[in-house]
């Protein structure tokens, strides 16, 4: 069946079993590749993208659902050039190695700030606890969130 | 310099080796220049055996088309643009980064300037795999030297249009320089309209490490900005037109075998095929969700033959020990047998090290396309050993090296665990009956059931120590798990020290570190036990017994960095240390733990890491590596073990399957010792090797109780 969906602010129809995950959708429908496929099970949070300012894992979420909300995905965060300032304190920290994960712990910490502009530190633990980084990038990325609420809270002001 | 430090090659442990690989060398020269435009190209010939070990043979196949101890190459593009090739792949650890720097470094041009063309088959000279630290101790310097060559190419050029003599010459900064006469020409005008290839000797000496100006210094890996924008595509990311998505029907326990399969109504399926060929059964279609559909449409019957089970692995490891072989895996010094009779101390204690997964966060995966006419065949895919997988594919649809052409797309990470073409050669199968591209990738419960493992092991360790604390014997059996790491850093006069190969029940193969994780968790743990026998403080009591200056120098930068010795503040606080040398590297390790006297939950606090491999080429790289490794230990330290049991993995999913998350990381401070005076070696695995033993001693100290397995406490201590 055809499916309506809003990514990154553009419109599409897509044909698909509504109980596909809107993770196959996203990457072998419309060529949204930076949304990982890791697991299959939400354990591993690389597919996470928002749906409204929800961060879901796009995995579990059938496609028939995601219909309702605007969807963005990590190709969405870039505005004119310039990067999310969450993209940014990650390319500042250096938080990534193998950055297989990347995309998922991005879309994760943006929803965390949409949320919670100022996050302690166990705020953030807790809130990226389901997203897996095999290379152990841990420490970085907690100190790119940790950047990144301070940029967003200076750009919003 | 000691002979030994500028000639060290890290030897490859069987486990990471299946197969020699064959020589190959397929881009005739007119090609490199059709492929990259004129300019010049310098190509070295190894002069050392080290150089040809990991990137030339000395056999020459049939199809080959230029000499083959050819190490590496080099383009010095008309515009400037460098561009160097290695057959080493990217795979998180950061080499595209540090080999680029230092090519940068060698050839005198800016960082920018540097392209690296990586694990391609058809443009990359052959290469082992990247494995077992080797990219920096081996590639490097070659690297280097092709530079250091096309360098002095530069110069002779400018020096005859000048007429002077080259010893005359500068070369800094992309260009070479008179000083005398003030004239310079910028290496792009030097390499305009030449179409120059020269093949020469290994350049030596290099830039030593004092004098370097990009290499050193904490460059940020290249090509950030794709990985933060999801850009970046990886192997699992590629989408060529008609591309067929892959699926293979698994068997339902290792070791089944295929009876009957039933494939009518699959094919019967729109869009899709099926290949059945042994016990190979697939199906491509256009989409997963439609590959799926056809692979549940397929019935197969299995025969299954029992299998051990994880209850039973470490008896069944002892009982199967294949009869020694040789001298090879065995170590033996004095007399055991008279170090014990003159112990004040003894100690006789046994280890078991559980199988692991690799789980990299990117699956095994593979695109494959063929030719028209089917005689070619390329694959983008995420493996070690591009070469490996490319001799694999040649082998199994039986085609020359030159029509095989292996692509390596930086990967979503390996650990060890993608030596091999699974995922290659099941796409190419595919695609060769549906006539279309296919992609296969594996599933996470594929990945944790059908890849190879960890091997699981059991280390047996008898030692003898006099009443001062002086070691006065050494026996050491490991049983499977693998000899690298097996050797003891401390000075004995009688030891033995043995490896005894076991058929393992599972698939097992590399990993990061490898068995050196587990021969230093058990040796590091039962020198703790040896310390608490002679009643002297860890560190006090392995400084006593240790000659290695590098690895003393560890061990005190890491106490001074942790605060040891430390007073406890509360009940269930333990330290403990773990440190050793492997593959060029040392490490020392100190870890905090806190286990709840109540729930028995063991909590790592704190971790201290000193390290050393040498010069550093990348500190920010190398700090990344050895925070990385630590975490990635942490798993395999306290808590990840394949469950399995006549056949099935129990635990093939990470819901199952705990690996670190946020809420394990601990305070991680990490010192790296820089030895601008020594040769630099890899760094992405041993750091990992002192942490299991740190932790282990650290909760000994905290309950009295010594554990013996890897994993420590999956599910606490019990108390």
């Amino acid at each position: 069946m055809s499916i309506a969906l809003t990514v990154n602010k553009e419109q599409f129809s897509v044909f698909s079993d509504p109980d596909t995950p809107l993770l196959f959708v996203l990457r072998d429908e419309l060529g949204l590749t930076g949304t990982k496929y890791g697991c299959g099970e939400g354990q591993c949070g690389a597919c996470t993208v928002l749906l409204g300012d929800t961060p879901r894992r796009s995995c579990q979420l059938p496609v028939s659902a995601a219909a309702a909300k605007p969807i963005t995905t990590i190709e969405g965060l870039e505005q004119d050039g310039q990067l999310h300032p969450v993209q940014q304190a990650f390319l500042d920290a250096g938080a990534f190695q193998c950055a297989y994960c990347t995309s998922g712990m991005i879309m994760s910490s943006v929803a965390l700030l949409q949320h919670n502009p100022r996050p302690t530190p166990p705020e953030i633990v807790q809130s990226l606890q389901g997203n897996i980084c095999r290379c152990g990038t841990h420490p970085r990325i907690l100190d790119a969130v940790q950047h990144a609420s301070v940029a967003l809270r200076e750009r919003a002001r | 310099m000691n002979e030994l430090l500028t000639n060290f090659v890290p030897e490859p442990e069987r486990y990471e080796l299946r197969a020699g690989p064959v020589h190959h060398f397929e881009l005739a020269r007119r090609d490199f220049f059709k492929l990259l435009g004129a300019g010049i190209a310098i190509f070295t010939v190894a002069k050392d055996a080290a150089a040809l070990q990991e990137s030339g043979r000395a056999r020459r196949a049939p199809d080959e088309t230029l000499p083959n101890d050819i190490t590496s190459w080099l383009h010095v593009a008309e515009d400037g643009t460098v561009t160097a090739f290695t057959g080493k792949v990217e795979i998180g650890q950061n080499i595209r980064t540090s080999l680029a720097q230092s090519v940068a470094d060698e050839l005198r041009v800016p960082f920018e300037s540097v392209r690296m063309v990586m694990g391609d088959t058809f443009l990359t000279p052959f290469d082992q795999g990247t494995f077992g630290s080797r990219t920096t101790p081996t590639m490097t310097p070659q690297l280097r030297r092709v530079a250091s060559a096309a360098r002095d190419l530069l110069v002779e050029q400018a020096a005859q249009r000048w007429n002077v003599s080259t010893d005359k010459l500068v070369a800094a900064d992309a260009k070479v320089t008179d000083p005398a006469s003030g004239k310079s020409l910028r290496y792009a005008q030097l390499t305009a309209g030449q179409s120059l290839a020269r093949t020469l000797p290994d350049a030596d000496p290099v830039t030593p490490p004092p004098q370097w100006t990009i290499a050193g210094k904490a460059v940020p890996k290249v090509d950030a900005r794709a990985f933060v924008t999801g850009k970046h595509q990886y192997t699992t990311d590629l989408r060529p037109p008609n591309l067929l998505y892959g699926k293979v029907l698994r068997a339902p326990s290792f070791g089944a075998s295929l009876t009957s399969v039933d494939i009518s109504a699959a094919q019967q399926q729109t869009g899709v095929t099926v290949v059945r060929d042994g016990n190979f059964v697939a199906a491509a279609a256009p989409s997963e969700r439609a590959a799926d559909k056809a692979l549940a449409a397929i019935h197969a019957e299995w025969k299954s033959d029992p299998q051990p089970s994880a209850a039973e692995i470490f008896t069944y490891l002892k009982q199967n020990a294949e009869p020694p072989s040789g001298e090879r895996d065995k170590t033996e010094k004095g007399s055991v047998k008279d170090g014990l009779a003159t112990a004040a101390h003894h100690l006789e204690e046994t280890y078991n090290i559980a199988y692991i997964a690799h789980a990299p966060l990117e699956p095994r995966a593979a695109v494959a396309e063929w030719s028209d006419d089917k005689t070619k065949l390329t694959v983008w895919t995420g493996t070690q050993r591009p070469f490996g997988v490319r001799d694999e594919l040649s082998d199994a649809f039986h085609l020359p090296h030159d029509h095989v052409r292996v692509i390596v797309p930086d990967t979503g990470a390996a650990y060890g665990g993608k030596h091999t073409g699974d995922a290659a050669l099941e796409a190419a199968r595919l695609a060769r009956a549906a006539n279309r591209p296919v992609k296969i990738v594996w599933t996470r419960e594929e990945e944790f059931t059908w890849a190879y493992f960890r091997p699981a092991g059991v280390i047996e360790i008898k030692s003898g120590i006099a009443a001062d604390g002086t070691l006065t014997a050494w026996e050491f059996h490991n049983y499977n798990s693998g000899s690298s790491g097996i050797a003891t850093p401390y000075a004995v006069p009688n030891q033995l020290i043995q490896f005894h190969y076991v058929k393992s029940p599972l698939r097992q193969g590399s990993y990061r570190g490898l068995a050196a994780t587990a021969n230093h968790f058990a040796r590091e743990s039962h020198m703790d036990g040896l310390a608490r026998a002679a009643q002297m403080d860890s560190l006090e009591f392995r400084l006593k017994n240790l000659a290695d200056d590098r690895l003393r120098a560890v061990f005190q930068a890491a106490a001074k960095s942790f605060g040891w010795p430390r007073a406890k503040k509360q009940p269930g606080q333990g330290f403990g240390m773990g440190g050793g040398l492997e593959k060029g590297g040392y490490v020392a390790t100190f870890a905090e733990v806190a286990v709840d006297p109540a729930s028995g939950s063991v909590r790592v606090v704190r971790i201290n890491t000193a390290f050393e491999c040498g010069a550093i080429v990348n500190p920010d790289g190398l700090r990344h590596q050895v925070l990385g490794a630590n975490i990635m230990g942490l798993g395999g330290a306290l808590f990840e073990a394949i469950n399995f049991e006549n056949g099935h993995i129990l635990n093939a999913r990470f819901s199952r399957y705990r690996v670190p998350r946020f809420r394990d990381i601990p305070e991680i401070d990490v010192v790296l010792v820089d030895r601008k005076d020594i040769p630099s070696a890899g760094a992405g695995e041993t750091p990992l090797v002192g942490l299991a033993p740190a932790i282990g001693n650290a909760i000994c100290d905290a309950t009295g109780t010594r554990l013996r397995n890897l994993p420590l406490a999956p599910n606490g201590i019990k108390a």
